[in-house]
């Protein structure tokens, strides 16, 4: 299933320390990973913490002692670590995490909502969102590469149950290979009294901009540096993730652009509409954080109109892949209308008919008049 | 000249620290017990301030500034992470005042002590928020004015039993000690060093700024309050095994300690007396605990 | 003592000069406490017994041993009166500072 792809790639990634704390529906990426550990098929030091929060406490400790470090969470543990995910990439830990997206309580759910990873976008975190298992156990062994080289945090996200419960086939690759592709992770500086230092002390006005300055300017060179990494993965592993899906998005009229397992969907969706004569396609965005600004205006630039579709919401303002999308395009694409659809939050089901939904409304108007089209609602 | 304690020193001058503070002489005792191959995981306290601000350090040790809540998991952290990296030999050392301890941290020192991780935790105990300007803790003893417990309405519940707390959790070192009693705490330190597994240390630190004591009675308080029993010096081993380090013929009378603290001159006779009472049936639980033993 | 002598306030004239994350690359020894005082405190070696004591209970080692005799280091004594009080044989004074 999805999360046992999350262990696998965490497992033939070679992490050191663990440490996790159950949540459905998590679980089970844990629960292999423990006994990967205790049949030693993974060299690792698996810490069963009490919570989410010390979860990632032992991560940012074991990373700063020079240990590869894996953890993974949901929806309210995600949210319970959101302290420690500012100090993660405050403190240049390229801690690897898996995020299953589940919708935030109350009331309790367990299902499939984005607002969960969305709401740390600010944490400094790359941001991965999946929509297989293939790309999920090969964005894992990519994403420690792309963040130990740049001391970045990386979160593999997927959505709650469509994604994390579903089995598939996956050609996992040899240890071997992998070993080749991610050599262990040896950082400059680590915690250690042969090099004492203090890390993460008082820091004034005259020094807090500077360092964070520097974060900025290493996160702009994360996109280029997950394209290289995806290359050399692909001349070893045969497979190319790239930073976003393009699917008969060239001759599109109607863009949808999506992101997770509804990515998936839409392109059915995508592809029954075709067959209606209606030229429609999709961007599937696969890393969000940082914005790839540049892929997006290239790919969009050709069409008629575009439709963006949220499974989340920035209470008081609009879905945040629309926020994000309209940000940048500003002054580029200016022309083309662009429409905001929220659908599918707390695990509502998303069919191919929601995008056929999405491609009647928006063929029956010129231009977005409001900012927030909500499919599904029982209203 | 024969000094009861190693020459060396590892905490340097030139610290933040206030005049006569108490968690400073802890620092120094017991890092002059550990040696140089430590590593301190420090969460927000007196201690991270105390040791500086970027860019720079007082001490000639690793510190990791952790999140508040983290000291003991952080420390778990990196002592799991130290090992996988090839390090079995360093101490790992989580340095927490009475806040990140009795507190906002005893949730990860549970579950750490729970799970016997192999760190040495220290509380170093000023009996407040001292950093923040001395808000009221749950180590903040009764009958003390805090700014949260001004004295109207001052704090009016006990002193947390942490050593009861740690005990419940059967790990294989507990112990108490005192910056007024040096030698006793650096014993304590060396023969936990050489423990595996969860050991705590609670180290009472006097702080003349949030006691309102002159900074010279700093060690005068630290000897006071062990003999006078309101905070004895002992260890527990397993959870089980109580050892009483200083034994006390006749306790010292309480007001001797009082009254040379600000915090308590608000006291009326019959608070003293109620907080005499206290101290003598906590005494005698930790001797029958202690002759429980033989 | 040759440590405090290398040390030195640090100043960054670039982002370029910083470490990437927050992290000391120097020593607070840079940093003279001993401007806080307004008391100092002046041993009588005479009356000295040579215990130690002063030694042990200062918090800010401000205090070596130097040919088994103590001597304060005023750069970074803060005047806290620990060591006279302390002081077994009562020979050191607490004086106020000279301007």
């Amino acid at each position: 299933m999805g999360n046992h792809a999350l262990s696998y790639g965490a497992m033939l990634g070679r992490s050191q320390v663990i440490a996790a704390y159950p949540i459905t529906p998590q679980t089970q990426v844990v629960e292999l990973l423990s006994e990967m550990c205790a049949d030693k098929t993974l060299d690792a030091m698996f810490i069963k913490v009490e919570s989410e929060h010390s979860a990632m406490a032992a991560c940012l400790g074991a990373s700063l002692s020079g240990a590869r470090t894996f953890t993974a969470t949901s929806a309210q543990g995600l949210a319970l670590m959101h302290e420690l995910l500012h100090w993660a990439s405050g403190g240049r830990l390229p801690v690897v995490m898996g995020n299953i997206n589940r919708a935030m309580a109350p009331g309790w759910s367990i299902w499939s909502d984005q607002n969960d990873s969305l709401s740390q976008r600010d944490t400094g975190w790359i941001q991965f969102y999946c929509a297989n298992n293939q790309e999920v156990l090969d964005t894992v062994i990519q994403a420690f590469k792309v963040s130990e080289k740049l001391l970045i945090p990386s979160m593999v996200i997927l959505d709650a149950f469509t994604l994390s419960h579903t089995y598939e086939v996956v050609d996992i690759p040899e240890q071997e290979k992998v070993d080749e592709f991610l050599p262990p992770f040896k950082p400059e500086i680590t915690l250690t009294p042969d090099d004492p230092h203090a890390f993460g002390g008082l820091t004034s006005p005259e020094h807090y901009f500077e360092l964070r300055y520097k974060l900025q300017k290493d996160m702009e060179k994360v996109e280029a540096l997950i394209e290289k990494t995806g290359r050399e993965y692909e001349k070893m592993f045969g497979r190319y993730l790239g930073i976003v899906e393009e699917h008969l998005c060239d001759d599109a009229d109607l863009i949808f652009i999506t992101s997770g397992t509804m990515g998936s969907t839409a392109k059915v969706g995508v592809d029954e509409l075709r067959k209606e004569g209606i030229k429609a396609g999709n961007l599937r965005i696969k890393v969000f954080r940082p914005f790839p600004f540049d892929v997006v205006r290239n790919v969009i630039k050709g069409a008629r109109k575009v439709a963006v579709v949220d499974r989340n919401i920035s209470y008081g303002h609009h879905g945040m892949f629309f926020q994000e999308v309209k940000s940048a395009v500003f002054g580029h694409s200016d022309g083309i209308p662009i429409f905001g659809f929220i659908t599918g939050l707390g695990g509502r089901d998303i069919t191919p008919s929601t995008f056929r939904e999405i491609a009647q409304y928006v063929r029956e108007k010129e231009k977005p008049e409001e900012n927030i089209v909500w499919i599904g609602v029982k209203k | 000249m024969r000094l009861s304690l190693p020459e060396e020193e590892l905490m340097n001058s030139g610290h933040m620290a206030c005049q006569g503070c108490g968690a400073t002489l802890a620092m120094r005792y017991v890092l002059k017990a550990l040696g140089q191959k430590v590593a301190l995981c420090i969460p927000a306290c007196c201690w991270s301030v105390i040791d500086g601000p970027f860019p720079y350090s007082s001490l000639d040790v690793p510190i990791y500034h952790c999140a508040f809540e983290t000291a003991a998991v952080s420390a778990s952290g990196v002592k799991a992470g130290l090992e996988m990296v090839g390090d079995t030999e360093t101490t790992v050392v989580a340095w927490a005042g009475d806040g990140g301890t009795f507190d906002i941290g005893i949730q990860a020192l549970s579950g750490v002590a729970e799970r016997n991780d192999d760190i040495l935790y220290v509380c170093y105990d000023n009996e407040a928020y001292m950093n923040t300007g001395t808000q009221r803790s749950s180590a903040t003893p009764y009958g003390a004015w805090t700014t949260t417990t001004p004295v109207k309405h001052f704090k009016n519940r006990p002193k947390k039993d942490m050593e009861a707390i740690m005990a419940a959790h059967r790990i294989p070192y507990i112990a108490t000690a005192s910056v007024g009693y040096p030698e006793d705490l650096f014993k304590k330190v060396k023969k936990a060093k050489d423990i595996q597994g969860t050991r705590f240390l609670h180290i009472y630190a006097p702080c003349p700024s949030g006691w309102k004591s002159r900074p010279e009675d700093t060690i005068k308080l630290a000897r006071l309050v062990v003999q006078n029993a309101i905070f004895p010096l002992y260890e527990i081993e397993w959870g089980e095994k109580y050892t009483l380090n200083i034994k006390i013929k006749e306790k010292k009378p309480i007001n001797d300690y009082l009254r040379i603290q600000g915090r308590f001159r608000h006291l009326k006779k019959e608070e003293v007396a109620f907080i005499q009472e206290e101290v003598d049936k906590k005494w005698e639980r930790l001797l029958a605990n202690v002759n429980g033993n033989q | 003592m040759k440590k405090k002598n290398r040390a030195q306030k640090i100043i960054f004239k670039s982002e370029k000069e910083f470490p990437l994350m927050p992290m000391s690359v120097g020593s607070m020894l840079f940093n003279k406490t001993g401007a806080w005082r307004n008391i100092k405190p002046v041993i009588d070696l005479e009356n000295c017994i040579q215990c130690g004591i002063c030694w042990k209970f200062c918090p800010d080692v401000a205090i070596i041993i130097e040919d088994e005799w103590p001597v304060i280091d005023y750069d970074y004594c803060k005047g806290c009166g620990l060591c006279a009080e302390e002081c077994p044989s009562k020979c050191i004074a607490m004086v106020e500072e000279e301007k």
